[in-house]
């Protein structure tokens, strides 16, 4: 065990709690070095399987070690990546803390975007330059619009995409965003500012504000990785997804971690909770992935793209995968399917309602067991990519947390899946999340200024869902950090805020923060009273020039195509 | 406030306690002896914890008791219905209810008070709960339709079925909206008007009901409210009698056309009508001053209106009373009228019993409830609602599936409407009811 004598300043700079179970308590400094350093994709050690300590010998070695960013944003996912390239478009120098450069990007569970309500979201992220739009759509392998034949307020623009294309585009894209680092790294602590020296008792009362009243008692000042590393910034961004107190369930096994072969997040969540964030506890899951050349599909109905090819985003005319759209299959459960899973719902832990369960159906095993008079449960068979990358096929319809070799069991008493072979079983993950009430419209925590959270973390599901929020947290954090170097202390920093009128993203974040989420909360059109119009359609004309006039447009061409819709508009009026 | 101190004492919830009140400051003084009861949330009034103090009611105590109280940290005066309106945030009562309790506190008839006795019961929110359930599924399953339909497989024909739901509950609203507006009448009182040539004894008519005040069954007297309304309680359902034609104000009758009309005016928006006439007048003269009046049309219009009576005033001054029912019969049909006509004196109370007899049992027969009958509507309120209700399942009706986005639009105006009576709304009541009825996947 080390000991560090060090200077101590002013106003005190505490971490918000010990990591690991260490007993070092130092209270230490950090000073300015100055601007950051560019960096580009600097890996570091963590990351890996089971859960990572803390290295005590490399706690704190020198100044050189500490970086400096306007906005950090923890964790690469969906939200992840739509945060730190908001916050760099709004001016802000960002830097992108990721567990695995290799897993930017990367769609844990369905290989698709969009679909009825959420290919709003997905549109609506589009509309305010944000990503996952336009790599979907370069992504993208098949193409459709759900909701056709119900009018234009209910379409849902979907696409299947191909999961090397997407994180490959994505990552190249990131890379090369201006203003924007990438960094490997697990942030193992959030460093705070508490500007008057409070007590034991007095932190443990603003613990103890409930969500809906909690006041502002610290300001963050940046984060801590694993290696000992510190990174100053104004703003920090958690977009840590399922990784939080992450579990993995397979059968009646249980292991630490926020997705098969990565690491969880443990430190963060004890983090959080001793600043006195309430947590909840979700479970998700997902289904098995399937060799597609074991398939037989001869007797399956087909389900083709649509032809012409309605892109994802506003400034795309077209996709490049058009013409070689992927075929989709649709196949069903049987009753001795069904027998088989009765007979083993004790060798699953999803079964144990302990954990808030949805009140939809989150996996096969709860279709069974609350629809018990169902014959047959729809399964769609979709391609992972392109035949070129991939034969893997996602079956929708059946996550389910069953022992493995009962998974392949019943995989083969579906029609079609007689000689299947299973590439990875279905799993259920359990995690923490922040009640989301605990944020301001902006997505700022109200405990913490300069927090922000987006993504699952708030207790979302979807790619979409996350992208959205983390879209509208990165710009907030990265418009608040550029106001706080500017000279006008006094005036509110410009942000982003949505309510129900403006659109899907409006109608999330009322909700999470007004009536917190008692299971996964998704996006469908029901939820919005303003489902007639806020539409897939009208995304750029209800959002564009919002986000542009906080400056969060960067490509100029989105703007121009605006112009010429708008022009159009009022001339055929 | 009070949970640790009656824990300690080893206090019973909800039982009576008797015992000393004394003052939170100062234990030696004692402010009275009374009963407490202690209901700890939510099985309380308002869902929260509660503690009643029944005290003897004198002035002197009860102040003593809320100074002492005021003394007590966190404590305050309950503003003017609030434990109804914690009641009400907390689930406990809805809409309905409350304004059965505040009509059961105004009630000033039998039947007034047994129509709102039913309503704190809660017996109207049963109805229009039982309603809004049903508009929730039919929501439910219209939004599945739209929201899930193509990746889950939802059952066919959700569409025709709520079609054919949505016009059973449109036809119900509308049979309970038909009522001929019973409850409210009841609620509010039957209204009478009394119009007539001028001298054909109105005012006097009208002393007389607000100074008698008769009750043919029900041994509970009616009140004078003001000069300008006064209710009666004829056989338990109130009559309110207005003077619409300004009697009391003008000692002489108004003459003018104009005064005509608005009287006319004013009685046809009346619920019962007595036309009256002079007796000596219609019977006994030859010049007959007041056949110009009968010959109006607006007159022969008033009579042509049901619960419309004639009541041939003052016998007292014709030369005989032997045999004026069948004069009166005779006059009648000379004047071509065929209401039921009353001969009365208000100076010796003749015909009076069968007067009050007539209104009580046309009242009764119109308007009356019996309690195995549906509860009728009692508020203003409720009708606009159900009437908005109405109008939107109406639309509902007239949208086809292939506009199903503007059908589920006005569903959900419906069930708006529906939830305002009872003040229950909700999206998440509609996904509840989704998710239950369809198995849909992540």
């Amino acid at each position: 065990m080390l000991r560090f004598s060090l200077r101590r300043r002013q106003s005190g700079f505490q971490r918000l709690a010990s990591c690991g179970g260490s007993s070092l308590r130092p209270t230490y400094v950090a000073q300015t070095t100055g601007t950051g350093h560019r960096q580009r994709c600097v890996s570091t050690t963590s990351g890996g399987h089971g859960a990572t300590a803390k290295s005590p010998d490399l706690l704190y070695q020198s100044t050189s070690d500490v970086i400096e960013y306007d906005v950090v944003v923890i964790g690469g996912g969906h939200a992840g990546c739509e945060a730190c390239s908001a916050a760099a478009r709004a001016g802000a120098s960002a830097v992108l803390v990721t567990q695995r450069v290799d897993t930017i990007g990367e769609m844990s569970c369905n290989p698709s975007f969009g679909g009825i309500g959420k290919g709003v979201l997905v549109r609506e992220v589009d509309a305010m330059d944000g990503l996952c739009g336009r790599m979907a759509d370069l992504g993208g392998v098949q193409f459709r619009i759900l909701n056709r034949s119900k009018g234009p307020a209910v379409h849902g623009p979907r696409a299947q995409v191909d999961r090397v294309i997407y994180k490959r585009n994505m990552l190249q894209t990131l890379q090369t965003y201006a203003g924007l680092d990438i960094k490997a790294g697990s942030v193992a602590d959030i460093l705070l500012d508490r500007s008057t020296e409070l007590d034991e008792q007095a932190l443990k009362r603003l613990a103890s504000q409930d969500s809906t009243l909690a006041t502002s008692s610290a300001t963050v000042v940046g984060v801590r990785l694993e290696s000992g590393e510190i990174i100053r910034a104004r703003k920090v961004v958690i977009t840590t997804g399922t990784f939080l107190g992450g579990e993995i369930h397979i059968g009646l096994k249980a292991f630490s971690s926020g997705r098969k072969g990565e690491a969880a997040s443990i430190g963060l969540s004890k983090s959080l909770k001793d600043a006195g964030f309430r947590l909840g506890r979700m479970k998700t899951g997902t289904p098995p992935r399937l060799d597609g050349l074991t398939i037989d599909y001869s007797r399956m109905p087909k389900q083709l793209g649509d032809m012409p090819v309605s892109p994802f985003s506003f400034i795309h005319d077209s996709v490049p995968h058009a013409n070689d759209q992927v075929v989709c299959y649709q196949t069903h459960t049987t009753p001795a399917v069904h027998d088989m899973i009765r007979a083993n719902f004790d060798q699953s832990i999803h079964i144990r309602e302990t954990i808030r369960g949805p009140r939809y159906c989150p996996s096969l095993e709860s279709k069974v067991k609350r629809f018990s008079e169902k014959e047959s449960h729809l399964i769609w068979l979709e391609p992972e990519g392109l035949p070129e990358h991939t034969s893997t096929v996602y079956p929708n319809g059946i996550s389910n947390t069953m022992p493995e070799d009962i998974q392949q069991k019943f995989l083969r008493m579906i029609p079609g899946l007689e000689n299947v072979v299973m590439t990875q079983p279905g799993y259920g993950v359990e995690y923490d999340h922040v009640d989301p009430r605990e944020l301001k419209r902006t997505l700022e925590t109200k405990r913490v200024t300069g927090l922000y959270m987006a993504g699952q973390i708030n207790g979302t599901t979807g790619y979409e869902e996350a992208a959205a929020q983390g879209l509208l947290a990165g710009a907030n954090a990265g418009l608040a950090a550029v106001h706080s170097k500017g000279e006008c202390e006094s005036q509110e920093a410009p942000q982003l805020t949505l309510d129900r009128s403006d659109g899907y993203l409006g109608v999330l974040i009322d909700d999470l923060i007004t009536r917190g989420v008692n299971e996964p909360y998704r996006v469908f059109t029901a939820r919005s009273e303003y489902r007639l119009s806020s539409r897939a359609n009208n995304a750029d004309l209800r959002l564009t020039r919002r986000a542009a006039a906080l400056g969060l447009v960067r490509d100029s061409a989105r703007l121009a195509r605006l112009d010429t819709v708008e022009a159009d508009m009022a001339h055929a009026q | 406030m009070v949970p640790q101190d009656t824990r300690k004492k080893g206090i019973r919830p909800r039982h009576a306690h008797v015992g000393k009140i004394v003052h939170p400051q100062d234990a030696e003084n004692v402010l009275d002896t009374g009963v407490n009861l202690w209901f700890p949330g939510p099985q309380s009034f308002t869902g929260e914890d509660m503690l009643e103090f029944h005290v003897h009611g004198g002035n002197a105590v009860v102040s003593s008791i809320l100074n002492a109280l005021s003394t007590v940290p966190g404590v305050r005066m309950a503003e003017a219905g609030e434990f109804s309106r914690r009641a009400f945030d907390n689930d406990k009562m809805d809409l309905t209810t409350l304004e059965g309790v505040s009509d059961l506190i105004n009630a000033e008839t039998e039947a007034q008070r047994k129509l709102a006795v039913r309503q704190a019961h809660g017996e109207l929110f049963r109805m229009y709960e039982g309603w809004r359930v049903k508009m929730v599924q039919l929501r439910a399953q219209i939004e599945a339709y739209i929201d899930f339909s193509e990746d889950e497989n939802i059952e066919d024909g959700v569409y025709t079925q709520v079609c054919l739901e949505a016009k059973k509950l449109a036809d119900a609203i509308r049979a309970h909206l038909n009522d001929k507006r019973q409850g409210e009448i009841l609620r509010n009182g039957v209204a009478l008007s009394i119009v007539g040539p001028p001298n054909s004894g109105k005012s006097t008519l009208l002393n007389k009901l607000a100074q008698r005040q008769v009750a043919i069954v029900s041994p509970i007297a009616g009140t004078t409210r003001d000069i300008v309304e006064t209710t009666l309680d004829i056989g338990g359902y109130p009559l309110v009698v207005r003077d619409t034609a300004g009697l009391r104000k003008a000692s002489s009758d108004v003459i003018e056309m104009e005064g005509i009309r608005r009287a006319v005016e004013a009685a046809q928006e009346a619920d019962i009508r007595i036309c009256m006439v002079d007796a000596q007048q219609a019977l006994d003269c030859t010049n007959k001053p007041s056949d110009s009046f009968l010959q109006n049309a607006e007159w022969q219009a008033l009579l042509d209106l049901p619960h419309t009576f004639v009541v041939l005033s003052k016998i007292d001054t014709l030369k005989s009373t032997d045999g004026i029912q069948a004069a009166a019969q005779a006059w009648a049909q000379s004047q071509r009228i065929n209401n039921r006509i009353v001969p009365i004196s208000c100076a010796n109370m003749f015909g009076w019993e069968s007067l009050m007899q007539l209104l009580a049992d046309d009242i009764r027969t119109a308007w009356g409830t019996s309690i195995a009958q549906q509860m009728p509507l009692t508020k203003t309120r409720h009708r606009q609602h159900l009437q908005q209700c109405l109008e939107h399942l109406d639309s509902f009706e007239s949208i086809g599936e292939d506009m199903v986005v503007l059908g589920a639009e006005e569903l959900r105006g419906a069930s708006r409407a529906l939830g305002r009576i009872t003040g229950k709304v909700g999206i998440e009541d509609v996904l509840d009811a989704l998710f239950s009825e369809f198995c849909i996947g992540k």
